[in-house]
């Protein structure tokens, strides 16, 4: 008892020290979004196309919500990812342009190519509000219901997808029991 | 003396310019909201102060000129005009961006630890320190008195220079 006593101090250092040492290693960029498991925020917008869009033009099956800009530098090294996906038929890309023009963000997919299944026009910058976004590039995963069920902050390469998203799609099938 | 005169005006000119450059530049990071009462503007300026930018961490949205700030700011504006109540406007950031816009996070579940975290860790110190402080006194307060063997002990311990 006594030695146990003696001993404590040490202990609840090592578990502080264990706790703010794991804490170093945290991405403070990485917030956990809001909207988990919530449906996708109600839209009656536009697209980059000026076609009008809401959420009954989007897929019924699980789908990648992508969000963009000509801007993003960073959009331009997971693009080479999105293209193979949406190509190779792996899975439904839907973009949302954040905060920019529409005239650059159609040059921009002119000349690197157009992944997605068509790309919300948020040139105010308000949808990506109702979606918590907080700048480009950001990926959700949505499932078939509309319902938002992940979402990445940043990149999303081909470690990033083979590392978190196959997973979590695969949770998702096994869930829907398809 | 013309050309004094004309310097001065120069001088006076470009002094000027250099004053509106100026004034322009610092005007240019601010927006220009309008509000119909003062107490609206207040409001504005209390809640993007104790907004968080969520973009530009460790900054309020007043402080930032961050994208998103911007558009959060426009956002609080709108929502102000509207006749909306503060707690609707911390309500619509909380649904959209959770506990980290706040500054002063709200009292949930998930926030206890973080409110009350360094009050556990103050009782339990003073619990210690308490614990530390009454021993010692305990021990001041008692006369220390010795048995036979520990007499003994003592006396070897303080060996040869006990002697004479």
């Amino acid at each position: 008892m006594t030695r146990l006593k003696f001993f404590l101090p040490v202990i609840l250092f090592m578990g502080l020290a264990l706790l703010l040492w794991r804490g170093l290693y945290l991405d403070p960029k990485e917030l956990p979004s809001v909207l988990i498991d919530k449906p996708m925020p109600a839209f009656a917008l536009t697209t980059v196309d000026d076609e009008s869009v809401s959420n009954a033009d989007l897929p019924e099956q699980i789908f990648l919500l992508n969000v963009w800009g000509s801007y993003c530098l960073p959009c331009l090294i997971e693009h080479p990812t999105l293209m193979r996906l949406s190509e190779e038929g792996e899975i439904p890309v839907v973009g949302v342009n954040y905060r920019d023009e529409q005239d650059l963000a159609l040059d921009w997919l002119d000349e690197n190519g157009n992944p997605f299944a068509f790309s919300i026009l948020d040139e105010l910058g308000r949808f990506g509000i109702d979606l918590g976004v907080y700048g480009a590039p950001e990926t959700y995963l949505v499932d078939a219901e509309g319902v938002i069920r992940y979402r990445h902050v940043s990149v999303l390469d081909e470690t990033v997808w083979a590392q978190d998203f196959l997973p979590a799609i695969a949770e998702l099938r096994a869930e829907s029991g398809r | 003396m013309e050309i004094a005169a004309a310097l001065k005006k120069a001088l006076v000119l470009s002094l000027t310019l250099l004053v509106l450059g100026l004034s322009a530049q610092v005007s240019a990071q601010v927006d220009t909201f309008q509000f119909d009462t003062d107490e609206q503007q207040q409001r504005f300026r209390r809640l993007s102060d104790e907004l968080r930018c969520p973009m530009c961490q460790n900054t309020n949205l007043t402080g930032s000129s961050g994208g998103t700030a911007e558009d959060l700011r426009r956002e609080i504006h709108r929502m102000i005009m509207e006749g909306m109540t503060d707690q609707d406007i911390e309500q619509f950031m909380f649904d959209r961006y959770g506990d980290f816009i706040f500054y002063r996070p709200r009292l949930r579940a998930e926030t206890v630890l973080l409110w009350f975290g360094p009050l556990i860790f103050l009782i339990i110190g003073g619990f210690v320190a308490y614990r530390i402080f009454r021993r010692a006194r305990t021990l001041g307060e008692k006369p220390i008195t010795l048995d036979e063997s520990e007499q003994e002990r003592l006396r070897a311990l303080l060996g040869n220079k006990q002697k004479p």
